[in-house]
This record gives C-alpha cells, structure tokens and sequence, in this order.
C-alpha cells in the first residue's frame, strides 16, 4: 500500500447557524475500500458524505482525493459518482437516458456512450428496460437504474447514502451482495452511508461510527465488535447490544469502571453458584437460538443467548456467570482501557 | 352476476350522475346554451322595424370576411397573442426561477411580482395610462431628462398597440410565475444535486431537467395566456378604445362595438362564433398534440 491514501478528510468541520454539523472529522480512504459510515440519525454522517461530494463546503479542514486537494472544488470536479438514497432519477427521461445522462453532459461520443450504457445495463440486470421511465420500475429496478448511473462513467469513487433504506427486507439483502460484488468486481472505492448496522458490518472493509457529529471509532467490523473504543460503540454495535455495568457491583475490580459484557458469553447456571443473579424480563425466540432478556440490581440490558427453543417464563430467578476475559473494560469517561 | 353487484353497480352510476350535475347544469345554462343560441342567432338577419329579422343562412358570415375592419382586427389580434403569449410565458419563467433560488429577499421579490396580478385590469391600465400621458406621464418625463421629444404612445397608431402589449405582459407574467413558482417547488432538490454530480451545468440542468418536468405547467399557462389574449380587453376601454384609427382594436372589443355600440347584434355573434371556432381548434391542438409530449408526474 502506497504512503497516501485514496481518500483523505482531515479535521473537516461544518456548523450551520452555529449549530454543530460535522466536527473534527479525519478520515483516510484506501483505494478499493468499502468504507460504511454508521451512525444514528443526525450523527453527521450524511453530511460529511456531503462534504466528500462536494454538495456541501466544510467550513474548516481539508478534503484530498487521489492525491488531488479538493476542498473547494465543484462537485462535478471531483471524479466521483453517488447514489442517492431517493435515487434522484430524472421522471421524465426514460431509463437508458438516465443512465447515460451524465456521458451526455460530458459530451462522450455517441457510440462510446451506447457501448458503456449496455454493460452498466448488463452489469445492473437491467436490460430490455432501457425505455421505461422510472416511474414504470419497481423500487429495487429503480435502485439498480441508480447504481447504473452511478457506475457508467467509470469513476473509482462511489458515494452512497443510504441507498437501500426505500428496499424491503428481502430485496435489500440481495441488493446488499450485489452491490459488494459490484464493488469487487470493479475495484471501485465505494463509501457508504447507512444508519443499518448488519449493511456496515456485512459489506464494510472498515466502518466508521459516528455520534453527534463526530467519529467514535473507526476500524473493522471485527475491531467495532470485539474491541469497542468506547460505551457509545459497545451499546450501538450489536444485537442484542453489549450490557453494561458499574464495576463497583463485581467483586475484584477497581471502581469507577464500566465493564461491558456480550450476550454470547453469559451462561446461565444452577442457582447459588453464578456471579449475578437476576429475574427474566422477556424471551425472544430467533429460530436457531432463544434470547433472554434479563433484568438486574447490577447491570443494564444483560441479556444472554440460548440454543434452540428455550423459551423462560418472565419472573423466573436464574443465575448466570461469566468469565473475567471476556469482560470489557471502560474508564468513568467511557474510554476501552482493555 | 348476482344481483346485489348490479344494484352496488347502478348506485355507483347514479352516485356519479348526482355529483356531476350541478357542472353539468350551470354549464349547460351558462355556457352551452348561450352558445347554441348564439349561432342561431348569427344566421339570422339584423331586425329592423321595416324589415323583420330573417334567416340568411351564412350571409353574416360572408359580410365579416369582406369587412376589411374585421381583418384588421384579427390581423392585429394574432399579433397581440403571438407577442404576449411567448413573452409573458418567458418572463413568467425567468422570474419565477430568480425567485425560487435562495435569495436574501425571496418573500418580498415574489410579492413585488405578483403585486400587477392582484390589480384589476381597469386600475392597472389606469396606472398605465399615468405612464403614458404625453407631456405629464413618467415615460415622457424620464424621456425629457435625456432630452427625448414627448411621444403620444397611446395616441399614434404605430405604438399603440405595442402599448397595449406592453400593459398585458406586465399584468400577466406575475400571474404565470405564480404557477411555475409552485411547479418548481416540486422538483426535488437532489435532481439537481444528482445533475451536479454528473457535471451538468446550471443551463443544462434548466434545458434538459427543469423545462421538461415543468411542461405540464407550460401546457396550462399557454391554454390560459391563448384565452387571455381574446379575452382581456379591460385595459383597451382606459387606455385607447381599440384607436387611434382601429390600430389597437381587438376582436372582443369589436364584437362589443358591434353589439352594443352599432347594435348589430347577428354580426357580432357571427364573430363571436368564429373566434369560439379557432379557439376551440387550437385549444385541441395545444392539448393533444404536445400533452403527448409532455411527461405527468
């Protein structure tokens, strides 16, 4: 890997009428990534895709691409293509107009267009659609038209802010391979903007997780999951999320600490012998395994996870254990310290 | 079919036919009638007290079309359309997309331009005909400041009807800028981020994504500016009564003349049903030949 990578935001900030949007953001893109920005609603993670664009202009900090400043430079200057989460089709042109629209603007020749049209049409599996208008597709040919567009002009830069969240379950489950093979398959850098964490952990290369304008952690789905930066990653990340509690109410640990716990590694045991004892609050069937929420004096949202159809009735005392390597440590301000 | 599908079906029609019919009647009174009885009456000849009305089948008809005032006045009505049609529709546009970006002042712009329509048309002319006035009016006096000799718009035949074009775009554009104003508004604002990306400029973003998706709009203000252009002749009872010399007069304003100034009322419906005729066709025209080109969202 080269010293400078693809992309690179640093210490970007951007305030609207004072009110925080994005601050501090410094980020580096390697080329081919998948990077997901993840985060909750209004984190700021639309915005600083915004601001990779160029649909916004940050009010400090700059923006490299491919080696290239371009903090101030128009959108259209920034060799990028982007997928809108309302996929922003143009309702009167029909698809293959859509597609095209941006070669046209570019003022490539009309053979060359005609050519490349036909593969990103291949590449979507979209042909034989090619004069329908948009409002003749259903929502996942209408997202492919999307990604069409997107792809076409051969830019090894793709933005995508939420471009899933219109799709239903199913579709979206498929929709998310195709686009991580498309990715691969073009050895495009794709960033990705969701508020799903199963769409940032199943196709990301790194995830980014953002909080009130401002990043959490950045690292791996591997690093977000088994090694949380702090309180805010370790509750987000997750489902059931990680259980959290004061370190004062288990006996051999400092004070002050938070410590964090997974569902997987609690187990339940004979009364009398376990580390926390606690009552079920409600069990969840998920097919391969039932999840048990717990309620205790001790820790929030403990919960832990059982094979097979084990369904508890609420109120029943249970014990459960767990083993101290597997705990998470957090300092009083919420930082891992291991 | 059983039976309660039938009885479900003939409620639905009659359901229907209940909500139709107060249109139906007042336009059968008040339009289709009136016509009808228009077009008889245009076949008929002017009564006199020696000679009693009588049919003269398309007598009326072939008179008009020997009348050279009548073809003054069409020939100048088609000018006065074939102007202010395009142009007001150009202006209505230009301002309508000045007014919909993000100025520091938009609530007081739109209201400025919208101020003429709410005037009605006999004060709007008169407030042009203060503009006019030679020697006293505001364009004579801007006009002395540099000079200019006093010019009788109004009252040479040569600018007259320019004049009355004039007061007609000013007065119609701000009421079409009002619909393309709330057609604009509409167009999702990540089209034109979407646009931005692909490297469009902000002209061809307006050609190629603006325009189209405000077709509908501009079918509904040609249909509408085309019926004004016969329509609107307030301004023509301030400003010059149709002369000097017929040089502004428009064809509404002759059917009035004809009916209620020479009393000749068969004339004046033989007119009446020619210009119903040419509208109606192009009203057909404009509809089904560019609603097909036109994309609904």
């Amino acid at each position: 890997m080269t010293a400078a990578p693809y992309v690179r935001l640093k210490g970007i900030a951007k305030r609207w009428n004072g009110q925080l949007g994005v601050e501090d953001i410094s980020l580096d893109i390697e080329e081919g990534a998948f990077v997901a920005l993840l985060g909750p609603s209004g984190c700021g993670k639309s915005t600083t895709l915004r601001l990779l664009a160029g649909l916004e202009l940050p009010d400090e900090g700059t923006i490299h691409i491919d080696g290239r400043d371009v903090t101030t430079s128009a959108a259209s200057d920034r060799n990028l293509s982007m997928v809108f989460q309302s996929y922003a089709l143009f309702p009167h042109l029909s698809v293959a107009e859509n597609v095209v629209f941006g070669l046209k603007v570019r003022r490539v020749p009309r053979a060359e267009r005609q050519e490349k049209m036909a593969r990103a049409l291949e590449i979507t599996g979209l042909t034989g659609l090619e004069a329908r208008k948009p409002a003749e597709l259903s929502g996942g040919q209408r997202q492919r038209v999307a990604l069409a567009r997107a792809i076409i002009a051969g830019q090894r830069l793709c933005l995508m802010d939420e471009p899933l969240s219109n799709l239903d379950a199913k579709l979206r489950n498929a929709v998310r391979k195709d686009i991580k093979k498309l990715q691969r398959d073009l050895g495009i850098t794709v960033v990705y903007v969701t508020h799903d964490q199963t769409e940032a952990m199943s196709m990301a290369d790194k995830v980014v997780l953002m909080k009130e304008g401002r990043i959490q952690q950045i690292g791996s789905p591997d690093d977000l999951y088994n090694r949380p930066a702090n309180t805010f990653v370790a509750e987000f990340i997750g489902a059931p999320p990680m259980a959290l509690m004061p370190s004062a109410q288990v006996a051999g640990f400092d004070e002050n600490l938070t410590l964090g716990l997974r569902a997987e590694h609690v187990r339940v045991v004979p009364r009398g012998q376990g580390r926390l004892s606690c009552t079920v609050s409600e069990a969840e069937f998920l097919g391969s395994e039932t999840l048990i929420g717990l309620d205790c004096a001790e820790a929030s949202g403990l919960s832990v996870l059982l094979p097979g159809l084990r369904v508890m009735p609420e109120g029943e005392h249970v014990d459960v254990t767990f083993d101290d390597e597997n705990l998470h440590r957090f300092d009083p301000s919420g930082q891992r310290i291991g | 079919m059983s039976r309660h599908v039938n009885i479900e079906r003939r409620r639905q029609a009659i359901y229907g036919w209940l909500l139709l019919s107060p249109a139906a009647v007042l336009l059968s009174l008040f339009a289709f009638y009136p016509s009808a009885a228009t077009f008889w009456s245009s076949l008929f000849s002017r009564g006199t007290r020696r000679n009693p009305s009588e049919f003269i089948g398309t007598e009326n008809y072939a008179d008009l079309f020997a009348d050279p005032t009548f073809w003054l006045v069409t020939k100048n009505n088609l000018f006065y359309a074939g102007i202010t049609i395009p142009v007001s529709i150009i202006i209505a546009l230009a301002m309508a997309l000045w007014a919909n970006s993000k100025l520091p002042a938009r609530g007081f712009l739109r209201t400025a331009y919208f101020t003429p329509t709410v005037l009605p048309m006999i004060a709007a002319a008169n407030l042009w005909l203060f503009f006019y006035t030679p020697g006293l009016g505001v364009l004579d006096q801007i006009g002395a400041l540099f000079g200019l000799p006093s010019v009788n718009w109004l009252g040479q035949p040569e600018t007259a009807l320019w004049a009355i074009i004039i007061v007609t775009i000013w007065k119609e554009a701000g009421f079409f800028m009002i619909f393309y104003l709330a057609a604009l508004q509409t167009i999702p604002e990540d089209l034109k981020e979407a646009a931005d990306i692909e490297g469009a400029s902000r002209w061809t973003y307006t050609r190629r994504i603006v325009l189209p998706l405000l077709m509908p709009t501009t079918l509904f203000i040609m249909v509408n500016a085309m019926i004004n252009s016969v329509k609107l002749i307030d301004h023509l009872f301030i400003l010059t009564k149709g002369g000097p010399s017929d040089a502004s007069k428009l064809i509404l304003y002759y059917i009035w003349e004809m009916a209620f100034a020479f009393f000749d009322r068969p004339h004046a419906a033989a007119m009446t049903m020619l210009v119903l005729g040419v509208l109606c066709v192009v009203a057909a025209i404009q509809f089904f030949y560019l609603d097909r080109r036109t994309h609904y969202q």
